[in-house]
């Protein structure tokens, strides 16, 4: 499924979207998890609006593709796709942490459309994910899970137990994703607990590794369609990105993981998306 | 940074500080007389405050990433070796994510090991169910060994990180994530562990509380006290041991309680004291706030407080309403307490 000139434009452009939408809503909020949110956003994009099967209006419908937010503190990149995908109205987005609201920063599946697992507690996403691959294959049923992971979150043993078990089982019908943002909370991934050399560490757990550029949907788009059509081991995909990306005062910074924001800073970062995609 | 200095807390500095961040300049402080503490965390340097002992001691400062089972097994060790590990992480993954690290590596073992638990209940309360903790407390009082301490306030918690110390074995410290104000003025006022401190007297009713709801309960006791109605308020910041003479006291003296605590109503200081009550075979009116066996709504921790009636307003709600109730007096009591 190469990407036409016009379909990397549309994407382009939901992207753009999706980014002054986790601004607006990070400032709405009065704080959120603003730079893996942004980090991620092709990630999300590409999946939801070129390669995933599923249906807003009939959110359950039995063979929809599975989506797990594993990094689940992404749930403010992950709400405005889901809104802007048509599950329900962006306007909603308002509420996002105040009291009673069915956002808050970790979204509750039992309460939002289109979350087909409630995460944030890191390293859940990929044993469920395992899970429901190995659902489908013994109900031979065609839909496919998606699994996006952290790179700090890598450091739970519960990832690689998971790792263990889908080279073990030979899960091909699941493709798992990492947001190679190189930050987590206390810092660089490699001076908090060093992952280096993380693509071979997925080789030795029975992994094929694409490693892609997590801001190209091109690449993306490559390594999506490579797993799709290879039935020999599960795939991961390590997406090199940018935390904080599109809004330069946040690029790269690590105290930007989680962050508020007031209107001159909102306009800001609006702006700086505007100008940098 | 504020450089503190001075070995005893004001209610300036602790209304200035959450309580993590108190505990982190405590432990700093500490960690100057004692050689033997180290420091652990599991990518929450920053937002535990444990940070603050980590700047100040980097060789005894361990990092572990985003790996809570390796955390407390690798404080297991260090306690082993002879070294005293502070432990901190939030209280949902101390005492969920790591729940057979500390009960078998720390608890059977009855190393000496001290874990300070930040965002405590629904004090993180944007965050949701995920990383809220309102079972820990039931989780970490039925591993033997275990002392389970809640401070009342950011006072406290540099009282409780003081006298760990001189506990031996497991001690488990939970504190919350926001400014929670505090109802101490100071450090002197006789904390111990395993004592509950009287804040407010009375003979009609009493209020066991425990971390926020402290103050929360302090505060109704002098407006109900202007209605005439003598509550009294025992902070129970010790959930185990228990304080039993104070609770057995308590309904001998009111024999009306209600526990306030934020926490399911399954397993907490509730439960706790309703163990020493139903063993002693004495009756009483007796009710439990906090969370109803529910996982909690999502908002900041102002408006959760009161939804779930753990503030001033809904504590003296409560207390109006089992004024009312009538229960079965026994006269023989009082020679038997
Ligand atoms: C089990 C667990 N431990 C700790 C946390 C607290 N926490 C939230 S986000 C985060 C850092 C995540 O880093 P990474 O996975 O790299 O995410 P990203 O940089 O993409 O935001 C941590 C430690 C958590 N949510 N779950």
């Amino acid at each position: 499924m190469a990407i036409s000139e016009q379909e990397l434009n549309a994407l382009k452009e939901t992207a753009k979207t999706i980014r002054k939408d986790i601004v607006n809503v990070t400032e709405w909020a009065g704080g959120a998890h603003i730079g893996g949110a942004l980090s991620m956003v092709e990630i999300l994009v590409i999946l939801y609006f070129k390669y995933m099967n599923v249906d807003p209006k009939n959110p359950d419908k039995p063979d929809r593709d599975r989506f797990i937010l594993s990094k689940g503190h992404g749930g403010v990149g992950f709400a405005p796709v889901l809104a802007r995908k048509g599950y329900f109205d962006f306007d909603e987005l308002k509420s996002f942490n105040r009291f009673m609201s069915p956002f808050g920063m970790h979204l509750d599946g039992s309460k939002v459309k289109g979350v087909d697992a409630s995460t944030g507690s890191l390293g859940h996403g990929l044993p469920m994910a395992v899970g429901l691959a190995l659902g489908a294959r013994l109900k031979k049923e065609s839909w496919k899970t998606y699994c996006l992971m952290g790179d700090g979150e890598c450091n739970e043993g519960s990832v690689w137990e998971a790792a263990m078990a889908a080279g073990h089982f030979n899960v091909t019908n699941m493709i798992t994703f990492v947001d190679r943002n190189q930050l987590m909370i206390d810092g660089k991934t490699e001076t908090v607990m060093g992952l280096e050399p993380f693509t071979d560490k997925w080789r030795a757990f029975g992994f094929i590794v694409k490693s892609v550029d997590g801001h190209s949907f091109e690449e993306l788009a490559a390594a999506i369609d490579f797993a799709h059509n290879q039935n020999d081991k599960p795939v991961v995909i390590i997406a090199n990105t940018k935390k904080g990306r599109g809004v330069d005062y946040m690029e790269d910074d690590v105290k930007w993981h989680y962050g508020s924001i007031n209107s001159a800073l909102s306009e800001q970062a609006r702006n700086s998306i505007d100008k940098n995609g | 940074m504020t450089e503190i200095t001075g070995t005893t807390w004001t209610v300036y500095d602790a209304n200035a500080m959450t309580q993590a961040e108190i505990y982190g300049h405590v432990l700093a402080e500490l960690g100057q007389t004692h050689p033997e503490i180290v420091g652990l965390t599991a990518d929450l340097a920053k937002s535990t405050k444990i940070g603050v002992f980590g700047e100040k001691f980097p060789e005894r400062f361990f990092n572990v990433g985003i790996a809570e089972q390796n955390l407390f097994g690798i404080a297991a060790g260090l306690a082993k070796a002879g070294l005293l590990p502070f432990v901190s992480t939030m209280a949902a993954f101390a005492s969920m994510r790591a729940c057979e690290q500390v009960r078998t590596d720390i608890c059977y073992q009855n190393l000496n090991c001290k874990i300070i638990a930040t965002h405590g209940g629904i004090s993180f309360g944007t965050a949701g169910s995920t990383h809220n903790a309102h079972e820990d407390i039931a989780i970490m009082r039925s591993f033997p060994n275990m002392t389970v301490i809640v401070p009342a306030d950011g006072i406290e918690t540099a009282n409780a990180v003081r006298a760990c110390i001189h506990h031996p074995g497991p001690v488990y410290i939970r504190v919350g994530r926001g400014f929670e104000p505090t109802w101490y003025e100071n450090e002197d006022y006789g904390f111990e562990i395993g004592k509950a401190v009287t804040i407010h007297e009375g003979t009609d009713i009493t209020l066991i509380c425990a971390g926020i709801t402290v103050l929360q309960a302090g505060e109704a006791a002098k407006v109900l006290a202007e209605e005439g109605l003598s509550v009294r308020v025992l902070n129970m910041h010790t959930i185990k041991p228990i304080d039993q003479t104070a609770v057995m006291q308590a309904v001998l003296d009111t024999r009306r309680i209600i526990t306030i605590e934020e926490h399911n109503v399954i397993g907490g200081l509730g439960s706790a004291v309703a163990d020493v009550i139903a063993a002693s075979g004495k009756g009483c009116a007796f009710e439990k706030l906090g969370l109803q066996d529910e996982f909690s709504l999502v908002g900041y921790p102002e408006d959760l407080y009161a939804h779930y009636k753990l503030d001033t307003n809904g504590i003296i709600e409560k207390v109006r309403e089992v004024m009312g109730r009538d229960f079965e007096e026994d006269e023989e009591w009082k020679d038997e307490v």
